[in-house]
């Protein structure tokens, strides 16, 4: 039986037009004006804290007693601290040592979850619950009382922080990504994948997790801030990483006691560098997410 | 549980022109339930179901939604693994197959789905998608691969500088092409068609059944294509299975069975399609009641409950899928 619409079998034409390749996500990116943003800003930063001490080679560690606690001057730019030290130059320094810290506790904390909940959601089954229930124990723990375990039992240094850091923060990332891999291993194109003789290694590396990156994203770039400020937090507690070496998160929690003496120039400084960071990472993570999601892509 | 097995008198495995032979298949999906996941009971998606594909040709499978016809299409390729019974390829039993076998032997079975929009990796360009399959098989270099790539491309319509867009840059019609496109890429001998214009609007759908006739025809590809449209299948099929809630109630020739349907379900399906002439006015049978729930399927002839000739006998009795004319198997005690 022929049905009426059989002469229509030519393929339709396309009006559209070829469009370059491989390096349109990138264009897509950088025509994003928050990407641009986002990359200056935390470039400035980045240079502020690592190459900024060449150009204002002011000691961090100097002592001035006879200034403690000035406001910013000609001398001192942002003011010194209740020791009388150069805030510039700490928040030069300090800025080093957070930015690292910063980045390498949530690149290791999105890697061992983004892994984890990989397998997770993939497998399925007894494995499944499994893994999950030891996430849910390892949730339970406090993780203020695991840092201090940890601060307690080592010395800390900075690769210790960025392992401890990371620790206590890839549940979220893996329960994350577990749930989005359990929807989307249910897909069409995944089941595809499988009838083409696939392997559960391809499955999961060329199919699941281009598409979880999107999320992943997005709470990587939340954990650059909480680990920066989880440092904070330990210092406050005096367990973070030992003087004199300055971090923000450290100055931050130090001005807390000058508060009241309206010192100022020691609070907004720290603060608005971890906000700003916190920011900039965040607009090029979902620049990133709007780019290479082919969906959301203009 | 029914023990009576539906059987077909056809030896399985040896003719060499029959390309698939599938007996006895059953699939059934466990209910959990309650605090440990306990099975709780089962769904019984397929059960029984027997039928023989020649080469070249196309078995339409036709039955209303939840009869199990897609389940059967995904058991047959293994995609959903068969609670028993056994499916022959070429005269070789698929079922017991090691993983690493089957993986294999999808060079030479493919599938096609309903959802053009779901079935295509959203990350993937339509060039990585169409070489995934030559690289998972190891076939050629990446020059011989690009290469095979844009005759694909050529050969569903499309044209080569769609290579490089995504899968949303495209229609449903032209998505549904690259998924043509992808079951073709390793020349399969058996393609499983599941509702592949069902979500098409009308004019596309007969563009799309056109281009897989004349890619049958093209690479002598066996089609076991599974529909609810039966224009649809009619159009395709070379011969025509009905199935009823997990089983499959008669098979015949395409103009057989819509000429002259022996089972009542299959009688009463067919005279859903309206006739193309305002004066004729045709018969319509209306069946009583709902399909019952596969969880609890009835007991002997699962149409039994509805069935317009019940007797006693189908209560009780399970009929089997018997030859009652030449080429024309029905499972029902009276026809």
């Amino acid at each position: 039986m022929a049905t009426p619409e059989a002469h229509l079998s030519s393929p339709p034409s396309l009006p559209l037009v070829e469009r370059e390749g491989p390096s349109r996500e990138w264009k897509t990116f950088w025509s994003n004006p928050l990407a641009w943003i986002g990359t200056i800003l935390l470039t400035l930063i980045i240079l502020f804290s690592f190459v900024g001490p060449v150009f204002y080679p002011a000691s961090p560690y100097t002592p001035h007693l006879n200034a403690a606690l000035a406001p910013p001057s000609a001398a001192f730019p942002l003011g010194t601290d209740s020791l009388g030290r150069n805030n510039l130059s700490r928040l030069m320094i300090g800025g080093q040592l957070s930015l690292e810290v910063g980045f390498a506790a949530a690149f290791v904390s999105m890697v061992i979850g983004v892994g984890y909940g990989l397998v997770s959601g993939f497998v399925g089954g007894v494995l499944d619950a499994v893994l999950m229930r030891v996430v849910d124990v390892l949730y339970s723990i406090p993780s203020l009382f695991f840092l201090l375990f940890i601060d307690s039992v080592f010395k800390p240094n900075a690769v210790l922080l960025v392992f401890v850091i990371a620790m206590v923060s890839w549940f979220g990332v893996a329960r994350l990504v577990r749930g989005e891999v359990l929807s989307l291993k249910r897909r069409d194109y995944v089941e595809a994948a499988h009838a083409l003789g696939a392997s559960n290694g391809r499955i999961m590396l060329r199919h699941l997790l281009p598409n979880v990156m999107g999320v992943v994203l997005v709470s990587t770039t939340l954990q650059v801030a909480n680990a920066i400020l989880t440092v904070a937090g330990l210092s406050f507690l005096g367990l973070g990483l030992p003087p004199p070496t300055p971090n923000w998160g450290q100055m931050l929690s130090d001005s807390m006691n000058y508060m009241f003496q309206n010192a100022w120039w020691l609070i907004y400084p720290p603060g608005f560098a971890i906000l700003f960071v916190e920011l900039c990472v965040n607009f090029i993570g979902v620049s990133l997410h709007q780019a290479f999601d082919p969906r959301l892509r203009r | 549980m029914s023990v009576v097995q539906t059987k077909t008198a056809s030896p399985p495995a040896h003719d060499p022109e029959v390309l698939l032979s599938v007996r006895n298949l059953t699939k059934y999906f466990p209910i959990t339930g309650g605090l440990f996941s306990r099975t709780v009971g089962h769904v019984k998606a397929v059960d029984g179901v027997s039928f023989d594909i020649r080469r070249g040709e196309t078995l339409g499978l036709v039955g209303e939604s939840g009869c199990g016809k897609t389940t059967t299409g995904r058991a047959v390729l293994r995609l959903v693994e068969p609670t028993s019974g056994q499916v022959f390829f070429e005269g070789r039993d698929i079922v017991p197959l090691p993983k690493r076998e089957m993986r294999a032997l999808r060079r030479e079975m493919q599938i096609v789905f309903q959802d053009p929009f779901g079935s295509l990796n959203p990350r993937m360009s339509v060039g990585e998608i169409l070489e995934e399959p030559l690289i998972i098989h190891r076939v050629g270099n990446r020059q011989e691969r690009q290469q095979r790539v844009r005759e694909l491309l050529d050969v569903v319509g499309l044209a080569s500088y769609h290579i490089r867009r995504y899968p949303h840059e495209f229609s449903g019609g032209q998505r549904q092409r690259i998924g043509i496109a992808r079951a073709l890429a390793l020349n399969p001998k058996l393609v499983v068609a599941d509702e592949p214009v069902s979500a098409l609007d009308v004019s596309i759908q007969s563009q799309i059944l056109n281009l897989m006739e004349d890619l049958q025809r093209e690479f002598g590809l066996t089609y076991l294509f599974i529909a609810h449209g039966l224009n649809v299948i009619r159009h395709i099929s070379d011969r025509v299975g009905v199935m009823y809630l997990g089983a499959m109630v008669e098979i015949a020739d395409a103009d057989e069975i819509y000429r002259q349907p022996l089972h009542p379900y299959t009688e009463a399906l067919f005279s859903a399609i309206p006739i193309p002439n305002p004066t004729v006015k045709r018969e319509r049978i209306i069946l009583q009641g709902d399909v019952p729930s596969p969880v609890n399927p009835p007991s002997g002839c699962r149409f039994h409950t509805r069935c317009p000739i019940a007797q006693e006998q189908c209560r009780v009795e399970r009929p089997a899928l018997k030859e009652s004319r030449p080429g024309h198997w029905v499972a029902c005690h009276f026809r």
